[in-house]
């Protein structure tokens, strides 16, 4: 079986341009491109006679509100041939669309509808692009840092209307965040004190 | 005048009993033909997701028993997995081989309940009885070793939470002496059934390349001829000292599928034997002290204990900023976890990878031109569990 370092090689040698880093961890090589070129990178992944990535294993998408570029899309795939597996990512602006996969991977319907639906990112050319894992009318999307642990609706049966109902979040307790920062750390402010 | 043809909408669930859970298929129809599936699914998320990015790393692993809730270990056990292989962790061999036991046994509930179901599904009424009192005693061996017959709760990050009780090997042992008669009967009363091959056989067919197109894993991608398990070709824990066969079916219908997962529990029957022969005595979770909580005696004897011990249980561990995609064979097929830390003590995302997503996506292009009775066939074959796909 060839080693992964070759392999690495051979898809930096195949995708110069297109590469922004490269690094091989826990055995799997992670590569990071730019947007535009997820098609073509994938496109070369599963045909090249060298790779054989022939199965998208998963996608999804990270949260990072603080950045400017909010949100890091991955990809994993899996080589059956070669036993290997590749991590791919590409960050994107909150309101910029993705080419949709489903050309190439039949399987990445469902993955980009999650995807829409948990944080709300749109794909180009996806033929079905429904919201999947939500209620019926949900609004928001849940995975996103901003939207809170509770949500914002809770349904229940009313007994005078006949039916299941929904109304906002009523908690008898508010959601209780504990601070664990290590007491023998010394807290944020006693650090920054110190410091000087 | 010429023939007039009109589809009809069906709603198939989701409250049906061969819908295995909360499945809503809308089926359009000509006749009895079906035109088209739109599964709906979402009616069990509970937003896993979301609620482990607030929780702490051991708050996280009974999330993973309510997953795929009939093979609730194979489950933590991916979990487990990432967390060590950031932190790096050696787990005890001991600790190793009772996972694989437990997992083995995971496997068997699995396929138990998916052959017994299938055949219910498409007629046969005995096998569900026999196969459930299995069932049964496979999970009280769950209970006597966490305490609960489903939600396990029992892997950690760097082994398992205790020993096995007194006695229990000895008991499993007595199982496996038994239990491959069992599968004898259920075969009896299947593999040959003249009615149960004309549901199954030559229903709902997936060629090999669109096995990996689809993303299938497990026994859906083995029913096509491809010789994939990840516990051969990426072992993980002791497996790789363990000698077992990878069954793989040939033509990708549904009766193939059926005898993958039932040479996989003589198979996993084999594996437990090798387990209860090869475990060795020792340690059953790391020694090191930041990630297992000290013992009871520590506790009470040593100060240092009582603080670890409290910070555990309130901070949690730690764990250094990284990412990783580490995946185990679970019963259904591939299920993995990516996880990224951020060096704090929750995980700041974890992304769950069900099997059983992937193949219910399938449902549309695995019915199409069958009829509306060889939907439950096809369903019951492609073994979903609704915790897992919803999350």
């Amino acid at each position: 079986m060839s080693k992964i370092e070759d392999l690495e090689k051979k898809i930096n040698s195949e995708l110069t341009t297109k590469i922004k880093e490269s690094k091989i961890k826990h055995d799997q090589i992670y590569i990071s491109i730019n947007s535009e070129d997820l098609i073509e990178t994938i496109m070369l992944l599963k045909t090249n006679e060298y790779t054989k990535f022939r199965q998208l294993i998963d996608t999804t998408a990270v949260d990072y509100p603080e950045n400017q570029k909010r949100f890091n899309l991955i990809y994993l795939l899996l080589s059956h041939e070669l036993n290997k597996r590749i991590i791919l990512n590409f960050f994107i602006n909150e309101n910029q669309q993705v080419p949709s996969l489903t050309k190439i991977f039949p399987s990445a319907n469902w993955m980009e509808r999650e995807i829409f639906d948990m944080y709300g990112i749109k794909f180009t050319d996806h033929p079905d692009l429904r919201r999947i894992l939500t209620d019926y009318n949900f609004e928001g999307y849940p995975l996103r840092k901003d939207f809170p642990l509770t949500g914002h609706n809770e349904v229940r049966y009313s007994e005078d209307e006949k039916k299941v109902i929904y109304e906002p979040v009523k908690l008898e307790q508010n959601y209780r965040n504990f601070d664990y920062e290590s007491p023998w750390e010394g807290t944020k402010y006693i650090k920054d004190q110190t410091k000087k | 005048m010429p023939k007039q043809s009109k589809t009809l909408n069906l709603n198939f669930g989701p409250q049906h009993p061969a819908a295995h859970g909360v499945l809503r298929l809308i089926l359009e129809l000509d006749g009895e033909i079906v035109e088209k599936a739109d599964p709906h699914i979402g009616l069990l998320h509970r937003g896993t997701e979301k609620l482990i990015e607030n929780k702490t790393y051991a708050q996280a692993v009974p999330y993973f028993d309510r997953l795929d809730y009939v093979a609730p270990m194979n489950q933590e056990h991916a979990f487990a997995l990432a967390i060590e292989r950031i932190l790096k962790i050696n787990v005890p061999i001991r600790a190793q081989f009772i996972r694989v036991l437990f997992c083995e046994i995971g496997r068997i509930l699995s396929h138990i309940l998916n052959i017994t179901t299938h055949a219910l599904d498409v007629g046969a009424l005995t096998p569900s009885l026999w196969g459930f009192e299995e069932r049964e005693t496979l999970m009280t061996f769950y209970e006597r070793v966490s305490g609960s017959r489903l939600h396990a709760n029992y892997f950690r990050a760097g082994g398992v939470h205790q020993d096995l009780p007194r006695g229990l090997s000895e008991d499993i042992g007595k199982f496996c002496e038994g239990f491959p008669k069992i599968i004898d009967d259920l075969e009896n009363l299947l593999t040959d059934n003249r009615i149960f091959k004309q549901r199954n056989v030559n229903i709902g067919i997936v060629s090999k390349q669109d096995a990996l197109d689809y993303s299938f894993s497990g026994v859906m991608l083995r029913g096509s001829g491809v010789s994939w398990d990840l516990r051969k070709s990426q072992p993980y824990e002791c497996y790789d000292q363990l000698d077992f066969k990878i069954p793989v079916g040939k033509n990708g219908d549904c009766y193939d599928r059926y005898l993958c997962r039932i040479e996989e529990m003589r198979e996993s029957v084999k594996i437990i034997n090798q387990c209860l022969r090869l475990m060795p005595t020792g340690p059953i979770k790391t020694m090191d002290g930041k990630i297992s909580p000290p013992t009871k005696e520590e506790i009470k004897n040593s100060m240092e204990a009582l603080i670890h011990h409290f910070k555990l249980f309130t901070e949690g561990y730690r764990v250094d900023k990284d990412d990783i995609y580490t995946c185990v064979e679970a019963p259904k097929g591939e299920f993995g976890v990516y996880l990224i830390s951020d060096g704090s003590n929750k995980p700041y995302k974890c992304k769950i990878r069900a099997p059983g997503f992937s193949h219910l996506q399938a449902m549309d292009y695995l019915i199409k031109g069958h009829m509306l009775a060889d939907v439950p066939a096809v369903l019951g074959s492609l073994d979903i569990v609704f915790g897992e796909i919803d999350r």
